[in-house]
This record gives C-alpha cells, sequence and structure tokens, in this order.
C-alpha cells in the first residue's frame, strides 16, 4: 500500500530515530512511505484563531499533493498530526475559512477530503494490530510500558477523532500487540508543558514530574510517546525511566533494530 | 486595538468561534487545566470576563502566555464554550498590535539547549509572536 507521508521538521533533526524506524517498520509492513516533495513545516501548534490563515497553507499544500496522488496522508510526529488535521477539518467544515484560503492560493480549490492517520491509525485501522502481532519476532516480553498519549494525539476530540479522550486504548492495544504488558496511570492523557518549556521552564518541569510521578508509581519501567516535544520535557525534568518512541519499540520486535540495553 | 470593549468582544467571539454567553460557570475548564497555579486570571475568568467586556486586564495579564493550549478545557466543558481558543484570540489580539511580539528571534539561542526539539521552537514563535 502507497501513502503519502508528511515527516516534518523535528523527525529531521532531533526526533531522527523518530522518523527512521518508522520507514523502517512500514517496509516489514507493507507499507510504502511517499514523502512529500518539498514539504513545509506545519508551525509546531494549529492556530485556532479562524481568521489565521497564512499560518495554515503549509498543512493545505501537504493534503493537496496528497490528494492529487489519492493517498492518505500519514504523520509520525503529534504535533504535525494535530496541526494538519485541524487544518483539514477547517478546510472541510468552514466555508469561510476554505473560501479564504483556496482563494489565496490561487489553485485548484482544496475542499479537506483527504485522509489523515496518525501512524498509531495506520497500524490499527490499516494493517491491524493482528497482523503486527503475527509479524512480532521479538516480543517485548515482561516489559512494563506506560504509553503516554499527552495532548496533541487526543484533543480536540471533535476532529481527532482516534480514539476516546479520556480513557484511549489505541497505545495500550500497541503495546500489546508487540508483546509488552501496558501500564494504566491517570496522567497518560494530560499536557507535559509543551512549548512553554521554551520560557516558563517551571511551568513544564511541573507538568511533566506529574505525568512521570503517576506512570513510575503505577509500575511502569519505560514511556512510549509519539511526540518529540513530550519526550524532550520528560526527559528534562528528571525522568529515571526510558522514554522512547513508540516507532523504536515496534522496531525492535520486528527485529529491525537491536534492543537497547544501555 | 478596538478601543470600543463591546466591539473588542464581538470581535474575539468571531476570531474563536466560540461563545461565552453558553458558559454556566461550573468551572470546570479552570478545575483541569495544568496551568492553573500559574494564571492570575484562570480559564474560566477568561470566559466571563469576555462576556462582560471587561477584556483590557486580560490584555495586560501573562496568563495570555501560561495557556498551554492543550485543550483539556476545550474537551471537558460541558457546554462546549471553548475557553482555550478564547485565550487564544486574547492572546493574538494583544501580539498583533505593532511591537509587541512576546518572542523575538536574538532571544531564542539563549533559550535552547542541545535537546530542544525544533517542534518547541516553531510551536512558541506561534504562540507568541506575529
Amino acid at each position: 500500500m502507497n501513502v503519502s507521508y508528511f515527516p516534518g521538521c523535528t523527525l529531521k533533526n532531533k526526533a531522527k530515530d523518530l522518523d527512521f524506524y518508522a520507514r523502517k517498520c512500514a517496509e516489514v509492513l507493507g507499507v510504502n512511505l511517499e514523502e512529500i516533495e518539498e514539504w513545509q513545516c506545519c508551525g509546531g501548534v494549529f492556530t485556532t484563531s479562524e481568521d489565521e490563515v497564512a499560518t495554515k497553507l503549509s498543512s493545505v499544500r501537504a493534503l493537496k499533493e496528497a490528494q492529487k496522488k489519492e493517498q492518505p496522508l500519514v504523520t509520525v510526529c503529534s504535533a504535525c498530526h494535530n496541526v494538519i488535521k485541524q487544518t483539514n477539518h477547517a478546510m472541510a467544515t468552514n466555508e469561510g475559512f476554505a473560501n479564504k484560503v483556496n482563494r489565496y492560493m490561487n489553485e485548484e480549490a482544496y475542499d479537506g477530503s483527504t485522509t489523515v492517520y496518525h501512524y498509531l491509525e495506520l497500524l490499527r485501522d490499516v494493517v491491524g494490530f493482528d497482523k503486527i502481532k503475527e509479524k512480532v519476532v521479538n516480543p517485548l516480553k515482561n516489559q512494563k510500558i506506560a504509553a503516554y498519549y499527552g495532548c496533541l494525539l487526543l484533543r480536540p476530540n471533535g476532529v481527532m477523532k482516534m480514539d476516546d479522550p479520556e480513557n484511549p486504548q489505541i497505545m495500550e492495544d500497541f503495546i500489546r500487540a508487540i508483546g509488552a504488558e501496558p501500564v494504566y496511570y491517570s496522567y497518560r492523557n494530560e499536557c507535559c508543558g509543551g512549548y512553554v518549556t521554551m520560557e516558563s521552564p517551571d511551568l513544564a518541569k511541573k507538568s511533566s514530574n506529574r505525568v512521570i510521578e503517576c506512570a513510575v508509581n503505577c509500575g511502569a519501567e519505560k514511556i512510549v510517546t509519539a511526540c518529540p516535544l513530550c519526550r524532550y520535557n520528560l526527559m528534562k525534568n528528571g525522568s529515571e525511566i526510558e522514554i522512547i518512541y513508540f516507532t523504536e519499540l515496534l522496531a525492535e520486535a520486528l527485529g529491525v533494530k537491536e534492543a537497547d540495553n544501555g | 486595538m478596538a478601543k470600543n470593549m463591546n466591539d473588542l468582544r464581538d470581535e474575539l467571539i468571531r476570531m474563536s468561534g466560540s461563545d461565552p454567553v453558553k458558559c454556566m460557570s461550573c468551572g470546570k475548564c479552570s478545575a483541569t487545566c495544568p496551568a492553573y497555579d500559574e494564571m492570575e486570571y484562570h480559564p474560566h475568568q477568561f470566559v466571563n470576563m469576555i462576556d462582560r467586556g471587561n477584556i483590557e486586564p486580560l490584555l495586560e495579564s501573562e496568563s495570555i502566555y501560561r495557556c498551554l493550549t492543550c485543550f483539556a478545557c476545550v474537551d471537558r466543558c460541558p457546554r462546549n464554550v471553548q475557553p482555550a481558543k478564547l485565550i487564544e484570540a486574547v492572546r493574538l489580539v494583544a501580539l498583533r498590535e505593532q511591537g509587541k511580539n512576546r518572542l523575538k528571534a536574538d532571544k531564542v539561542p539563549e533559550m535552547l539547549d542541545s535537546d530542544i526539539p525544533q517542534q518547541a521552537i516553531v510551536s512558541a514563535f506561534r504562540k507568541y509572536s506575529k
């Protein structure tokens, strides 16, 4: 299966592992990630104001490229996914906004019809967790792993529609599919502090510490995430346990990455 | 910036697509806000003050830079008021004034360490600058 792929700025720099293993695993699972040519940074956060047009054009361009190829658009980074999916939703449902964007771009109008998948959704809805289970050569047995959703994957739920925003299952099901044991804890869908880490590191520290403490108290040995900024905030703020990208764990289970013993 | 606070109230409602009139003051938005302790004005106060046209204090407050846009208040509001979108609209009105950018490029290097992801930098620019 061929899909359009939007890696995003961070996956080309500080989060290369997130990208590298996403590609490796896709090969094993029979999915061909076609990187969009000349994609532009999504901007990291969706500007919710309806009169903001320019900040959403890079997402619209990526969505249009996927539409031209009649492919779904896949992202791995939680932030890219959130921005692109919210932009797509605005193009499909907010006529005034869509008209402004289309007039500005002065090309064939885009109507918000591209399907946007997060890589986790691709695993669940297109590949199937059962099939992944069959492909696992190195089940991560006896590992207690806490899924950290943060905010970007789930909210706003009316748009993201990935899972139940208060009791999500997709990452826990993923953890089971690769042979490990999911750890449930109450802060798994609370914010790490996000971009505020730039100017108010104390606020990010407080938010991150709440997440780490809660996961560790519930018995987690590792925390898995899809978001480079979540990973950074949790690591920077003193996590004693490993914070790892979900694509790295998948690659380990599929036998395309050596287990990291460090 | 609109000097008339009623005009500004209407503008914020237009920008955010949110309607503060729907608020029933249950306080759930503030109760669930991870930045609550850092805010002078809390999410429920934003909604109430915007509705009453008491917007000037919000424009001047550090609170508009503490919102994480995590959408906890948006998803958990029983009346779909979407406080985070109202807060973002206030922040944009403040930032759009000439010379009022919060984050300037030459200040960025001192905020960085060797691990910080690009995502943090571009996000901060989106939230703190126009």
